[in-house]
């Protein structure tokens, strides 16, 4: 369980996490929603350690990370994978290579049989066991963020995160992407945040979200609670999506998606 | 312009601190040591066996005095390609090439999360991508200023022979005469000294690069000419402090 408390966060005189404080539980798919701007990215870039706080803490499992010993933080962050927005392959190595990476670093004591096997595993666990002598450039995006997720879970992470996995997928792909890290998720009961402004996400995988707007969470609930929020900010967010809102409409006054797509859009 | 030195200061010092296992970064050093010493090898022959070949061809149009021998000429190019020439311009040719290689390396892995994605599993970037190539580039710099040496004084003799100005006999008197192998040592300390600026300021550009492409090429653009002025800059304190 990671645990965020009264966080803070500026760049400069520009506040961007305004007092954020939230949970996110081990074994769920805890989805950070909000829109572009709203400090998804910061937040999470904080709780990993790549931004240090201003005020606040971060806890995770009980151990504070935030401005704990740099030993205790890099035991922590050895715990954590990463699926990043671009999935931060790295150029120089192959697909192989790149999942093998962490295992090389991180445990040295493992044998490269071992290391092997676990590389196959993991690759095939995300669908792409013939790829591994590819290279990140000769892969498309859903490829790579497949391979970002063997990565990440590689080192047997018990924290995943991923920001905005869905980035630049179409639609199937998303879908796909979505299911693998929530099945990963449940499989392996790993602690899971992702940060997204995807409402199919939401209705897919979310477990827990939690929804931020200008650097504050405004609420927090599962996807079956969502869209009967009664946080304008949310609702606007939410049904900013015609699909989102089509669903709607067709639950509460019955009808076709056809039918609502001929009428001009109005507010919920 | 202080500010910008402290946190140079500070970046070389990340490189020391929660170190990777020394094997790991013994094996990046010789991959970076392969990927820049063999890599440049074609660029500085060509280079130092021109600049041996024109130096030997000024030096015996501006020697028209028949009271100076022509053993002269060969005298005048081992001095001044051991001197300056072969350790000077070889790590000005190399600010060019490594250093532009290791600000963009670094900057694009910078501005694609690849340092982060280090970062997030708990590897000290800063030790495990730039220290390789530091110390990759000081193994390497001086191997190619020897050859450079080697080439510059071979391409002085070919020029010279070949264009009559003078005999082999004589150049070969001429290099062996009153040499002081001081000056060989003067070379490669130059060169280390070079090596690290290079690298370490090309990788300081690099490594803090913030935005999109762009950004990446005036930072492989900074570090080369920021580079360059080192190398002289700290030509001029080692010859000031060494000789």
């Amino acid at each position: 369980m990671i645990e965020i408390h009264n966080v803070h966060k500026s760049f400069g005189d520009a506040p961007i996490l305004k007092g954020v404080t939230c949970t996110f539980e081990t074994g769920k798919c805890n989805l950070v929603l909000g829109g572009s701007g709203t400090g998804k990215s910061v937040l999470l870039k904080c709780i990993v350690g790549l931004l240090k706080p201003d005020i606040g803490s971060i806890t995770f499992d009980g151990t504070i990370f935030t401005n704990n010993k740099v030993e205790i933080r890099q035991e922590i962050r050895k715990q954590i994978g990463m699926l990043f927005q671009a999935s931060a392959l790295f150029d120089s190595m192959n697909v192989f290579e790149n999942v093998e990476f962490p295992l090389k670093m991180l445990t040295p004591d493992m044998s490269r049989a071992e290391r092997r096997d676990r590389v196959e595993f993991c690759l095939k666990r995300v669908g792409l066991e013939a790829a591994g002598n590819k290279m990140p450039s000769e892969l498309s995006g859903g490829m790579k963020k497949r391979v970002g997720i063997a990565r990440a879970i590689a080192p047997n992470c018990t924290y995943l995160f991923c920001d905005e996995p869905n980035s630049g997928l179409d639609p199937l792909t998303s879908i796909k992407i979505d299911e693998l890290i929530y099945e990963i998720t449940h499989e392996y009961n790993i602690t899971t945040v992702i940060i997204t402004h995807d409402m199919n996400s939401v209705v897919e995988i979310g477990d827990h979200i939690v929804y931020l707007h200008k650097g504050q969470k405004l609420w927090d609930g599962t996807k079956d609670e969502i869209l009967n929020a009664q946080v304008p900010e949310l609702k606007e967010f939410i049904f900013s999506s015609s699909l989102v809102r089509a669903a709607k409409r067709i639950e509460m006054e019955g009808g076709s998606l056809e039918e609502i797509r001929q009428e001009p859009s109005k507010d919920i | 312009m202080v500010k910008v030195f402290g946190q140079f200061l500070l970046f070389l010092q990340s490189m020391l601190v929660r170190t990777e296992r020394v094997k790991v970064i013994w094996n990046r050093t010789l991959d970076e040591a392969v990927l820049i010493g063999i890599d440049s090898i074609l660029i500085v022959s060509i280079v130092s066996a021109f600049i041996g070949a024109v130096t030997c061809v000024q030096i015996a149009y501006n020697l028209i005095n028949p009271l100076i021998p022509k053993s002269t000429i060969g005298y005048m190019v081992r001095e001044m390609t051991i001197l300056e020439l072969a350790p000077t311009i070889t790590s000005i040719v190399l600010a060019g090439k490594v250093g532009s290689s290791i600000a963009g390396g670094l900057g694009t892995m910078r501005i694609t999360e690849q340092i982060d994605a280090l970062e997030v599993m708990g590897i000290n970037s800063s030790n495990y991508l730039v220290l390789p190539r530091i110390l990759g580039s000081i193994i390497t710099f001086p191997l190619l200023v020897i050859l450079a040496m080697v080439l510059s004084i071979l391409g002085g003799y070919l020029a010279g022979t070949l264009s009559g100005a003078m005999t082999a006999q004589e150049y070969v008197e001429g290099i062996r005469d009153t040499f002081i192998p001081y000056n060989i040592v003067f070379a490669l300390i130059k060169s280390v000294v070079f090596a690290f600026l290079v690298s370490a300021i090309s990788a300081y550009r690099g490594y803090f690069t913030v935005g999109g492409a762009l950004e990446v090429g005036a930072s492989s653009t900074t570090a080369v000419t920021h580079s360059i002025i080192a190398i002289l800059i700290g030509d001029f304190v080692l010859a000031y402090t060494l000789l």
